[in-house]
């Protein structure tokens, strides 16, 4: 084929194809539209260069809310009291400590506790700590129209509950007054051995009502969020990060002036983060993937620690066969935790016997039953199902969601093998219909966790009360709900911690209508070298007001 | 014309209607409470964030409340958020997502239309085997399987890119890249088989036979009647690639809108869910309405009705 013959007598399209081509003009709008867009997004598309920060934390999660009375979650938390100050704070090693309040005397019945804040103590506007901005803080806290889900942490104060729900509408007779600037009197229903821990809580934490009122819904927005911890809110993206800057007006000098939080809740994300030095800490245990802690465990940035909360299984005694405390007994008996622990779960999670997760140094816990299949197929045989026959069918919800499919396909397992039960159907839900089928107790067995409110048993034990809002087994003993009213009214606490004991035996020796199967860890990645003030401790609470950088620290 | 483009913009607004009012009810239908969690709330304070919220009463109150704020232009306010309303949800991260869902899209059209042509013109040759078997791949290997080996291999091992985040240019291009990869192999496979079609039409040959060149056969009349399916694809895939992607967004950690279409069903955050579903729908009704203007300009007998 001759080409240039071709095309000289092809004059008319070549010379056509001198003009831009038509066939190029969408790629070129295309592309002119791609600047226009790329210079548009680079100013509004949130490409903003924030200052570095002294320390990143990925912190597991988009926090729901900042405002103290609001949140409930443990990653809302720590952003929050990193913000805001109770009367109490923790120390890196969790104790309670000093903090708005520089001191307080309890009366000697338990029940008064005057607080005596510290002088000079101020906003991060500069405007004066006084007594009375906790005691408004409070009022909006228990205030129905708040709608806090945590107000309960308020309903230890002399008429709380029945401010809290609405039955009285008048708050100077509630349990807290604030006599002058510097004083608040706080007054309890009963002896609370743990109240100082509550006000070291974000719920009890005073907010700056002047701002919330202003700026209602908004008020938790950097620039305009005024609050009293070590740190202030500096800037805030959504998904994006969270930048925090030392609160000039705190009280002392934090180590650490900028710290940037990562809401990343991807785990592989989170450990790419941390490999490529993006990420100092990895506080949340959600961060850290299951299958890679057999990898981890062993290196210097590895860290875990003892938490106070607890992986159970709720029987539903009001059905059959497990309204039969000799099944329920049996089922707990065959169980072999170990095995769970040591496959499924894997962070170095403590077998449990107990509910009460060990961490209260006060606290005796009971024996519980450990495993042993010869006693629990005897006592199955004897309760009319020898090796498993004729036990009827019966589902195990679970909230499908992290380890929780692979624990309860275990659990089925391993019943079948130590009692010879085919007949346990594995129920998984969605978390929100999980959270509803267990509280409507529409199950057989359920595979439930509880979290520690306080380090005090009291948070774990009080929840069986019969008819008790967190109950879900249909279980209840009168005479266990008289001992939890005679532990509430002693102010002994070793007298005390005994009949909490002894409720305690009732439900994991005697009763059994749960059966608890390990305690959880804390777990988190950071290089001891780089971050120093973060200690494990019991309630897994660290203040980032407690947190240095070796060799930096003033 | 823009008489026929208000009469879409009309006719959208029957269908956003039904599309939000099904969502808001399949989302309150659904068991499980926006608000409940492991500790039970007080019922006096789940009463009370239900009044505040407007999800008391009967489900058809509930939503003739939320219809009505609609309609005034208040998506309201997240139940998962607190402090935040949807619309500023929305304002914030979709940007993020539709300025990562335009490099997107842009590489999926640069690169998908030149392999697409480039595999048509060597057809069943080693180029086109290799284009063809490329594009198998990026359909078939699921982006949670591309995004970590992608970040292992250029952000880990030969650290160049960054492994995850937002906030500067560096950042958009893995997950740009990821995202794009099952729209460019779809955009080839069709180029590819639409421009086969075409160069056996009897207008190819006579173009050929007037001893037009092969470049000039192939870009300024093969293509263009090529193209036509392709327009016909990337519409509804541009609302797609521009409302993000849970998967890429939440792999390397963008703060865009992709996650919010799932995880706010999960919370059963009923506000939210229809918030991104009414986002989505608008921008698939507009992308199709562009689509549809572009066929028009490209292919005079196709009618906009």
């Amino acid at each position: 084929m001759n080409r240039e013959g071709l095309e000289v007598s092809d004059q008319p399209a070549l010379s056509s194809g001198r003009r831009f081509p038509p066939q190029l003009v969408p790629p070129a709008c295309l592309l002119g539209a791609l600047f226009l867009f790329g210079a548009f997004f680079y100013f509004f598309g949130g490409w903003t260069l924030s200052a570095p920060a002294d320390l990143t934390i990925c912190n597991g999660d988009e926090p729901q809310s900042l405002d103290p009375a609001i949140v409930t979650g443990q990653l809302e938390g720590r952003i929050c009291l990193a913000l805001f100050e109770g009367l109490t704070t923790r120390n890196a090693k969790g104790d309670i400590i000093p903090g708005m309040a520089q001191s307080w005397d309890i009366s000697p019945d338990g029940l008064t506790y005057t607080f005596h804040l510290r002088p000079g103590i101020r906003w991060s506007n500069g405007d004066p700590i006084t007594s009375a901005d906790f005691l408004n803080s409070w009022e909006r806290a228990l205030n129905p129209a708040t709608a806090s889900q945590y107000s309960y942490q308020l309903y230890y104060l002399v008429n709380g509950e029945a401010y809290g729900t609405g039955k009285i509408t008048d708050f100077s007779q509630v349990g807290v007054k604030a006599p002058d600037p510097s004083t608040l009197v706080v007054t309890l229903n009963h002896p609370t051995a743990y109240f100082l821990e509550l006000t070291s809580f974000q719920t009890l934490c005073p907010v700056h009502l002047p701002t919330v009122k202003k700026y209602g819904n908004d008020w938790t927005k950097p620039g305009k969020m005024i609050s009293n911890g070590p740190y202030l809110l500096k800037e805030w993206r959504l998904n994006d990060y969270i930048l925090l800057e030392a609160n000039p007006f705190y009280w002392r000098p934090v180590p650490i002036h900028r710290i940037k939080v990562l809401p990343t809740n991807n785990a592989t994300a989170c450990l790419n983060l941390f490999y490529s030095k993006k990420t100092d800490l990895i506080i949340d245990k959600t961060s850290i993937p299951p299958t890679l802690v057999p990898d981890l465990r062993d290196k210097s940035y590895f860290h875990s620690n003892p938490f106070g909360a607890t992986s159970f299984i709720r029987f539903n005694v009001k059905r059959k066969p497990f309204d039969d405390v000799r099944v329920r007994k049996a089922l707990a008996l065959a169980l072999d935790k170990k095995d769970i622990v040591d496959k499924i779960t894997r962070a170095g999670e403590p077998i449990a016997n107990t509910l009460v997760p060990p961490g209260n140094a006060d606290y005796k816990p009971p024996e519980g039953l450990s495993y042993h299949p010869d006693e629990a197929r005897r006592l199955l045989a004897q309760a009319g199902y020898p090796n498993g026959q004729g036990f009827p069918d019966v589902n195990l919800l679970y909230a499908a969601r992290g380890s929780g499919t692979q624990v309860a396909t275990e659990m089925q397992a391993l019943w079948r093998r130590e009692l010879g039960i085919t007949s346990i159907h594995l129920r998984g839900q969605e978390w929100k219909v999980y959270l509803n089928t267990q509280s409507l107790i529409d199950f057989d067995l359920c595979l439930s966790a509880w979290v520690g409110d306080y380090n005090d048993p009291q948070t774990f034990i009080d929840m069986f009360v019969t008819d008790g809002g967190n109950n879900d087994t249909g279980w209840g003993d009168p005479q266990y709900d008289q001992m939890l009213q005679t532990s509430e009214m002693t102010a002994d606490p070793i007298k005390r911690m005994q009949i909490l004991r002894d409720m305690e035996k009732i439900l994991v020796e005697d009763q059994m209508p749960i059966v608890p199967v390990y305690f959880y860890v804390g777990m988190s990645l950071y290089d001891p070298e780089k971050l120093g003030g973060f200690e494990p401790n019991f309630v897994d609470d660290h203040r980032w007001g407690e947190f240095y950088i070796p060799g930096h620290k003033p | 014309m823009t008489a026929i483009i208000l009469r879409r913009f009309l006719q959208a607004i029957p269908v956003l209607f039904i599309v939000v009012t099904l969502t808001f009810l399949l989302v309150r239908a659904a068991p499980g409470n926006p608000f409940s969690t492991e500790k039970k709330i007080p019922p006096e304070i789940m009463e009370q964030l239900e009044k505040q919220y407007d999800l008391h009463g009967s489900i058809w109150h509930q939503y003739l409340q939320y219809m009505g704020k609609v309609v005034r232009g208040d998506l309201s306010i997240s139940t998962q958020y607190r402090n935040r309303t949807v619309a500023e949800i929305i304002r914030q991260a979709l940007p993020v997502s539709m300025t990562l869902g335009a490099v997107a899209y842009f590489l999926a059209l640069t690169f998908g239309v030149t392999f697409g042509a480039w595999a048509a013109i060597r057809h069943n040759r080693a180029g086109d085997r290799l284009i063809m078997l490329w594009a198998l791949l990026g359909i078939s290997i699921p982006s949670f399987i591309l995004a970590p080996v992608l970040v292992m291999l250029f952000a880990i091992w030969l650290d160049v890119l960054p492994v995850a985040g937002w906030g500067s240019p560096d950042q958009i291009i893995l997950p740009a890249i990821c995202l794009s990869i099952p729209f460019a192999a779809t955009i080839a496979r069709l180029t590819r088989g639409s421009l086969l079609e075409v160069l056996q039409l009897d207008f190819v040959r006579t173009a050929r036979a007037k001893g037009l060149s092969e470049d000039a056969v192939l870009f300024r009349h093969a293509l263009k009647v090529a193209i036509l399916p392709i327009i016909g694809y990337s519409g509804p895939a541009a609302a797609g690639i521009l409302t993000g992607s849970i998967v890429i967004e939440t792999l390397f950690g963008i703060p865009g809108i992709g996650p919010f279409f799932v995880n706010s069903a999960l919370n059963r955050d009923p506000f939210m869910t229809s918030g991104v579903v009414l986002v989505f729908s608008s921008f698939l009704i507009l992308f199709n309405l562009i689509a549809d203007i572009l066929y028009f300009v490209v292919d005079r007998r196709v009618k906009l009705e």
